[in-house]
């Protein structure tokens, strides 16, 4: 426990000390921290609940979306559209996994893609609110709090968004260490033994999946409110792949896989894709290739047993 | 009243050369996954492999079509069982999320690497002049390339059921599926028959992918945009339900361009919900056993 402690300090120092160092990429900072919140939020799912799903962008989109609308017809204030998107999000969560988690592998997996592909369609179509193809424009954020208006560097934004991740770690935190995080990762070792000992699974697996798409909803109503714009690859299943592989770069189900996935692929992302796209797809594949091959787990298992290997003490808490 | 026959008769003549295409891409992710539990996305690749293949050959070597899609058939469905052999085996008893992944890494390497030889652009079949008229059978005038996929396809079905229904090979495959520890003792070597089916189902996809080119265009974004499709139908036959699945795919064709022909904005939004209401009702699709 004292380890887990340390390693979740050393995140709140990673987010303090990234502006001091790099002060010149807070944007990308911001980035970092904004697919850092998406992917924890999927690794509830498919870290700790064992489900695979290829959709989670739908309730990311579907919060960036009611943020953004939020801000453009009604109300400015970033704190309501942080919980609008997450309430919005919540909805589409529990009506989606009233129909997704009657199902399990491939057909899941089908569901999650039609998920996702119907949200995309629907907010392509109803271009009159969302903008369609040209994405979401003219959203323009009141201060955070009443105080701290967005400037152009990006400061507010990084504080606001590091506020933001650092809040709903804590919230992440509570849940996986909670019992019922320890029923979740029971149901992903063992679903038919926990239904024999008369676990209440698929009442848990709709709670961790509604909670799982608000923490993403808020997570695109972050993206939504720093960059004041939305565009319908939000919704896109390349991008619901994306931040699957980040999370699988950092290791599911480890608690900090989503906090070294997610930087380090926004990192390898903004300095290979500038060169040339279409080989980026080239080195995403390979690199996940070598990743399932050699070292699966992710990186937060390998950096556990290289560190183990050095201590002599027993690796990471978490997926053995 | 004639009219509206004549629609109906032409949308359903449409929407089963549509799904006689579907089924050719599906039936062999059918087979993988209901025999060896293995979760490939990545089965488009291999039909996406089969349509480069022959319009290469077409174009380049001037091949005709027909030795074209032959040559890519065999090409790829060696390449499957080359796969097979060294790879895909290492995931049979790996975690769902490690199939999923290791599909993915293959879905994104082969969408890079199909774009660098030959551009983001569809690359377009000349059909031979035998196929691009239009010909009457009993019902009406159609086009002949239409008529003629969905020959192949009734073909297909019926020696694919023959195979698995009527041969000593697919009682060996139904054996390996019931269990495997049973047949390995009764001396089947159940290792060949998965690289045979693999092997099988990737050169299914390529046909599917070669003569279907003119339908669904070939393009290196090909294996994720049909993706969902080809799981649709298997996933609604139910697993390992390989005669479901023609049944289902031509269903699926059929309803789809009749819901397109009258909504064409929200067609696509409705046959996901159609799908989803399908299997909110029967969670295992159509399969006749339930596989745990």
């Amino acid at each position: 426990m004292t380890k887990t402690r340390v390693l979740d300090a050393a995140v709140v120092v990673a987010l303090v000390l990234y502006p001091l160092l790099l002060p010149g990429y807070l944007d990308l900072g911001t980035r970092m921290i904004v697919m850092a919140l998406f992917a924890m939020s999927l690794d509830l799912l498919v870290g700790y609940c064992g489900l695979v799903t290829l959709g989670h962008a739908a309730f990311f989109g579907v919060g960036a979306y009611s943020a953004g609308i939020l801000a453009i017809r009604a109300s400015a204030d970033p704190l309501t559209g942080l919980l609008a998107g997450g309430v919005a999000a919540a909805i589409l969560g529990l009506l989606a996994g009233t129909v997704l988690l009657r199902s399990r592998r491939l057909t899941l997996i089908m569901l999650t893609l039609a998920t996702v592909l119907i949200v995309q369609e629907t907010a392509n179509r109803m271009n009159w609110l969302t903008g369609g193809a040209d994405g979401l424009q003219g959203i323009d954020m009141d201060p955070v709090l009443g105080r701290f208006a967005f400037d152009l560097f990006g400061r507010v934004g990084y504080v606001y968004a590091a506020a933001v991740l650092a809040l709903g770690f804590l919230v992440f935190r509570a849940v996986v260490d909670s019992n019922f995080g320890k029923s979740l990762v029971g149901i992903r070792e063992n679903e038919p033994r926990m239904r024999a000992i008369g676990a209440p699974v698929d009442t848990r697996l709709r709670i961790a999946f509604v909670m799982s798409a608000a923490l993403a909803g808020i997570a695109g109503a972050l993206q939504a409110q720093v960059t004041e714009f939305v565009s319908l690859n939000a919704v896109s299943v390349e991008f619901s792949g994306e931040i699957l592989i980040m999370l699988i770069l950092g290791g599911a189900g480890r608690r900090y896989g989503a906090f070294l996935g997610a930087p380090l692929y926004v990192f390898m992302q903004d300095y290979l894709a500038k060169e040339d796209p279409a080989n980026w797809y080239l080195w995403i594949g390979a690199m996940l290739m070598a990743i399932v091959l050699f070292a699966p787990g992710g990186l937060t298992k390998w950096i556990g047993a290289l560190v183990g290997r050095a201590t002599h003490a027993s690796p990471l808490p978490g997926r053995s | 009243m004639r009219e509206l026959l004549d629609l109906l008769v032409s949308l359903a003549f449409y929407g089963t050369a549509y799904g006689t295409v579907l089924y050719f891409l599906a039936v062999g992710l059918s087979v993988t996954l209901g025999l060896m539990r293995f979760i490939n996305l990545a089965h488009g690749v291999f039909a996406m492999a089969g349509g480069y293949l022959t319009v290469t050959l077409m174009s380049r070597a001037e091949v005709p079509f027909l030795p074209s899609v032959a040559v890519a058939v065999v090409a790829v469905t060696a390449f499957g069982m080359l796969l097979e052999r060294t790879l895909c085996r290492r995931f049979y008893s790996a975690p769902i999320l490690d199939q999923v992944l290791f599909s993915i890494a293959l879905i994104f390497m082969s969408i890079a690497i199909a774009r660098y030889i030959y551009g983001p652009l569809a690359q377009p079949i000349e059909l031979p002049a035998w196929l691009s008229g239009r010909i009457s059978i009993g019902i009406g005038v159609f086009p002949a390339y239409r008529v003629f996929l969905i020959a192949i396809g009734l073909l297909l079905a019926v020696a694919i059921w023959f195979g698995i229904e009527r041969s000593r090979f697919g009682a060996s495959v139904r054996a390996a599926v019931d269990n495997r520890q049973m047949a390995e003792s009764v001396g089947i070597n159940v290792n060949r028959v998965f690289t045979i089916c693999f092997g099988l189902g990737t050169g299914l996809a390529a046909l599917g992918g070669s003569l279907g080119a003119d339908l669904l265009p070939i393009h290196p974004a090909y294996p994720n945009d049909f993706l969902v499709y080809f799981l649709i139908v298997v996933a609604v036959a139910g697993m390992g339900n390989i005669g479901g699945a023609f049944a289902v795919a031509l269903g699926f064709g059929i309803v789809d361009t009749i819901v397109r022909y009258y909504l064409p904005d929200l067609g696509r939004i409705l046959m996901f919900l159609l799908v989803m209401a399908v299997l909110f009702r029967k969670p295992h699709g159509f399969a006749p056993r339930v596989h745990a």
